[in-house]
């Protein structure tokens, strides 16, 4: 059964604060990836690399300059799970 | 230009930093210990012991900080923290402070933890992070990071004088002008089943299963070979004029480092010692010291049948009627082999037991090997003299023949 938005959204923000030690509580939404959470390419590649394991979903390497926000992020995986 | 030591930091298997380290060993303990998991069942190893980390670095670096770091580069740091914060964290020109530090191994438990992911869930699975990882300059790499390094950093890999060559590498950048301050070690994380196979496949490992503790006795007619050991020391050096000019607290003086090679085995050392005792007369040479300056010896001693004579042989034919006087330590009997790591924590043993006046011991020797003519620190520490100025030799000789000495002195 496909995750909601939110139940995505918890999920992707545990990977982000294991891997690049940022608050839980900026990993909103609306937040950008490099601009607001300081997250480097190679962090970014480490994240969707774990969130295609967690999610089961996968996510090109082509598609991934597209997902600027977290919520971009989290639409995405969304819209991906089988 | 003179090179002084500023700052120390270390976590090994005797304790989670440079003191409670060497507290540990001058009252001779072991840490040494049966393995906690069941890989000898597992994979038929024929060894299941090791000096494994008295303190865990997970318990002081940030969830964050142990996923980005090998092993290997997650002990240096805790060792480069305490090394920094000992020295005063200097405030040092970027493009005058370097680093480096070494490892005999590399970031073995990343790349093999790789390649299980890639044998079990796919190629798409290996994280992005596994190649800074596991490359051997990562320790060096990421202590540069943490001090802001800009004068250099440096990887040299020479198996177990690894961390040796490290502080003479640094030594040398301070005394060619290229660098005022350097933060110099080693370190090693390969307590795994594949480099613990692989050693016992050489015969070079101790099977004293029974009796970890006892496992490691250089110069013992008991010793079987040696023990593995994990864990980091970090010194922090410094051109003398640098650090006189910020009131720093001198520990010690790094005065010479001689290095040679011996063309002779891949593994095996050169049966004569001939390029060892080269390496321990140019370092003494190069500190413009005479041979009668050195008191005390830290051996590279790896509890090897073959090995620990024939450094003790160099040693007495070296320093003739003066070997009596000098008194040898092998602290691999307490700390197990940190291979890369190991020139750097006997770096640190060396310069405290300038700092102290006293040898540290050697354990598990209740039957000295009777062709070994020096004089062995057993059981206890031995006092140095207790004034006056004192020179002593930190060896450390690597799998392909490489020999280093190192020469430290009271400052």
């Amino acid at each position: 059964m496909a995750l909601s938005e939110q139940e995505v959204l918890a999920g992707l923000a545990e990977i982000v604060v294991e891997e690049t030690g940022v608050d839980a509580a900026d990993v909103q939404l609306d937040k950008s990836f490099t601009d607001d959470l300081d997250i480097d390419s190679l962090s970014m590649m480490t994240i969707v690399t774990l969130a295609e394991e967690k999610f089961d979903v996968r996510i090109p390497d082509e598609e991934v300059k597209n997902l600027v926000t977290v919520g971009d992020a989290v639409s995405y995986i969304t819209s991906a799970q089988a | 230009m003179a090179v002084v030591v500023t700052g120390l930091g270390a976590t090994t298997p005797l304790g989670g930093d440079a003191s409670s380290t060497w507290e540990a060993a001058l009252a001779g303990r072991s840490g040494v210990r049966t393995l906690d998991n069941d890989w000898a069942e597992l994979y038929g190893m024929p060894v299941n012991f090791a000096g494994q980390l008295a303190v865990r670095p997970d318990t002081i670096l940030t969830r964050p900080e142990t996923k980005r770091m090998d092993p290997s580069a997650q002990y240096a740091i805790v060792a480069t923290r305490e090394a920094w914060a000992d020295a005063g964290s200097p405030e040092v020109d970027p493009e005058r402070l370097g680093a480096v530090v070494s490892s005999g191994i590399g970031g073995v438990w990343t790349l093999l933890t790789a390649w299980d992911t890639v044998k079990e869930r796919g190629a798409a699975r290996v994280l992005p992070m596994t190649v800074p990882m596991l490359m051997p300059n990562s320790p060096a790499a990421y202590v540069e990071l943490e001090v802001g390094a800009k004068a250099g950093a440096h990887a040299p890999v020479s198996a177990c004088a690894s961390g040796a060559e490290a502080i003479g590498m640094a030594f040398e950048m301070i005394e060619s002008g290229r660098a005022d301050v350097v933060v110099a070690g080693g370190t090693e994380a390969a307590i795994h089943p594949l480099p613990i196979s692989a050693f016992a496949a050489m015969a070079a490992l101790s099977k004293r299963n029974d009796d970890p503790a006892a496992a490691s006795r250089p110069y013992d007619m008991g010793r079987d070979g040696f023990v593995l050991g994990e864990g980091s020391a970090i010194l922090v050096l410094e051109s003398e004029e640098h650090a006189r000019a910020r009131g720093a607290k001198i520990y010690a003086r790094l005065l010479g480092v001689g290095m040679t090679s011996d063309a002779y085995h891949i593994a095996a050392p050169e049966p004569s010692g001939d390029g060892q005792t080269r390496a321990m007369r140019f370092a003494v040479e190069r500190a413009g010291l005479s041979l009668n300056d050195i008191v005390h010896v830290n051996a590279h001693a790896t509890s090897t049948p073959v090995g620990d004579p024939i450094e003790a042989r160099g040693i007495a034919s070296l320093f003739g009627d003066h070997t009596a006087d000098v008194l040898v330590s092998a602290t691999k009997s307490m700390t197990g082999h940190l291979l890369g790591g190991a020139g750097a924590l006997e770096s640190l043993f060396t310069i405290k037991a300038l700092q102290d006046r006293k040898a540290p011991p050697t354990i598990n020797v209740p039957n000295p090997d009777p062709d070994l003519p020096i004089s062995l620190v057993r059981d206890v520490p031995a006092d140095l003299a207790p004034s006056g100025d004192l020179a002593a030799i930190n060896n450390s000789f690597g799998f392909g023949g490489h020999n280093v000495a190192l020469v430290f002195a009271t400052p």
